[in-house]
């Protein structure tokens, strides 16, 4: 049995795959504290889509996928945030109509012209088959940099998540805050494509914020515990994938997904009353007289 | 009119106009704010105190005209509570820190500033507080956790965005009562205030401001029928009580006609 589930650790891209599912796990458990917060899911969904459009395109001109589609998901980025700042009526719809048209020009490019290097399949729902040392590479420096920016900035970036407002007047500069973490979720969803698929990489932002709320009132443990479920899902599904022989992105969401259940369950109505709270984020400063 | 500050000037606005968008919101506000000041902004609604209050903190920029401010002027900023996201995981202790955002780059508090919140948190009598959930607390507590933030600043200027909004009559003297005891401690205090009677008449200052300012000094000066209805562009009585004014709404309703036809049912049915 033991023999049975070590089995797997003898291959080199397993080996790869799990370190870049764990760290995939807790990189997005840590940034999806603040996305759920600052109740930026959907745009974490959207962005994810949005490069999907720069990963056919570099595929199509036969560059390093990491350098266009890491590109085109900057600019992606920095324009939902523009827009996000602005609050202006209809802002979801206008994010909605950017990244999903970068999703159909994805399709579009593979449909037209097929694919060299990189799976179709893989990039929208992960694969593990593939992961090489410069994923691992990749994945680590992205870790390293978001892991830099909240340690450092921490309470910047709470005060910028929890009263935007309030924290301007502090002397936060909230709108390089809010830049700097579109930019480290820009960065997260691009080196977990390959493991998590970009359909999927919303759930992996989501779900270990979302049971992490349930289990605490404070911030710092919320972020602690987020961070430690994203990697357990991303150990635990990684090596289911490969026992039931399952793509990587939908085994580490469903493991995702059953212990956001089994937490559901068992923390009752306390549970319940923080969980449905992460769907109703604080209104937005009014444009009040 | 503009009443001078007697005391050392925190900051003036001269001739400020500003708005969102194209709407001007602000029409040619001058305004000073002295050392020790308590002073409330009252006005309609959309008359700009919000906006005033944005402006005096920085957040806002000017279309025209300037703001003045003393050099390294310490300025906290108490929003109204409606604006709070009362579901956003945090204790009491860790919303308090926020204000030392500016401080150690280090995630969690050190000694001293542990012992700073919870000293700031005893003087507003909520010391046993502080590892609670935001929103496990009362109104008065809520309402001093945010006033416990501003302080650990040690702000010179507390701006307050209505602070007694929705609070039971209970609530607003509390709340009264301590922003008066931190004004005798020499904090200045700007609030913007819908409720004439409960706060604006208490204060030693009142601004009525509805786009410009129409009346600046102190309340029996300012708070008049002919200041008011400019101002709020109704009809409002002023009484005095005690050498207080008393805002008395002006409205009347239609006197009962003498001889109240009542509809039977049998005509109903007609």
């Amino acid at each position: 049995m033991i023999d049975e589930l070590l089995r797997p650790l003898g291959f080199e891209f397993f080996r790869n795959g799990l370190m870049v599912a764990t760290m995939a796990g807790a990189l997005c458990g840590a940034i999806g504290v603040y996305v759920v917060l600052k109740g930026m899911s959907y745009i974490g969904h959207g962005l994810s889509h949005a490069i999907f459009g720069g990963f056919a395109a570099s595929s199509l001109l036969g560059i390093n996928y990491l350098l266009g589609a890491g590109v085109w998901g900057l600019v992606s980025a920095l324009m939902i945030n523009a827009v996000t700042r602005r609050r202006v009526l209809g802002s979801d719809a206008a994010i909605g109509v950017i990244t999903t048209a970068s999703f159909a020009l994805g399709l579009a490019l593979f449909a037209l012209f097929g694919t060299s290097g990189r799976s179709f399949d893989a990039a929208l729902f992960g694969s593990i088959l593939g992961v090489g040392v410069d994923d691992v590479v990749a994945i680590f420096v992205v870790c390293v940099l978001a892991g830099v920016l909240i340690f450092v900035r921490y309470r910047a970036l709470l005060f910028t998540t929890f009263d935007p407002e309030v924290a301007d007047v502090a002397g936060v500069n909230t709108a390089r805050m809010d830049a700097l973490l579109m930019v480290v979720l820009a960065g997260s969803i691009l080196a977990t494509m390959q493991v998590l698929g970009v359909t999927l990489i919303a759930a992996a932002l989501v779900i270990p914020a979302a049971v992490a709320r349930m289990l605490t009132n404070s911030f710092a443990r919320m972020l602690q515990l987020a961070t430690g479920i994203g990697a357990v899902c991303g150990f635990v599904g990684m090596n289911l994938s490969y026992h039931l022989d399952v793509q990587s992105g939908p085994t580490i969401v469903l493991v995702a997904a059953t212990l956001f259940a089994a937490v559901f369950a068992v923390t009752g109505a306390t549970g319940r009353r923080r969980a449905a709270a992460i769907a109703a984020p604080a209104p937005l400063p009014a444009r009040t007289a | 009119m503009t009443a001078a500050p007697d005391r050392d000037e925190l900051l003036a606005l001269s001739g400020v106009t500003c708005g969102y968008g194209r709407e001007a919101v602000l029409v040619d506000v001058s305004l000073a704010i002295g050392g020790g000041e308590f002073v409330g902004i009252v006005g309609p609604s959309g008359a700009g105190k919000t906006t005033a209050l944005r402006v005096i903190a920085g957040s806002m920029r000017v279309a025209r005209g300037s703001v003045t401010r003393r050099a390294a002027l310490r300025m906290a900023y108490v929003p109204q509570v409606e604006t709070i996201n009362w579901s956003f995981p945090v204790t009491v202790r860790e919303c308090v820190l926020m204000a030392r955002v500016n401080g150690r780059r280090l995630p969690w508090a050190s000694r001293d500033e542990r012992a700073q919140v919870a000293a700031v948190l005893e003087q507003l009598d909520i010391g046993d507080l502080a590892d609670r959930h935001i929103r496990e607390l009362s109104g008065g507590q809520q309402q001093r956790v945010f006033i416990a933030r501003a302080l650990l600043g040690e702000p010179e200027l507390l701006l307050m965005d209505e602070p007694t909004s929705g609070v039971d009559v209970r609530l607003r003297h509390e709340i009264l009562h301590l922003l008066d005891d931190l004004n005798a401690a020499g904090l200045a205090i700007v609030l913007s205030t819908h409720d004439l009677n409960g706060i604006a008449a208490h204060l030693p200052r009142v601004v009525c401001l509805n786009r410009s300012v129409i009346g600046d000094g102190a309340p029996h000066d300012v708070l008049t029928t002919d200041v008011l209805e400019r101002t709020y562009g109704a009809s409002m009585e002023v009484l005095v009580h005690g050498g207080m004014p008393v805002v008395v709404d002006g409205f009347r309703r239609h006197p009962p006609h003498p001889h109240p036809h009542v509809h039977t049912h049998a005509e109903a049915q007609q």
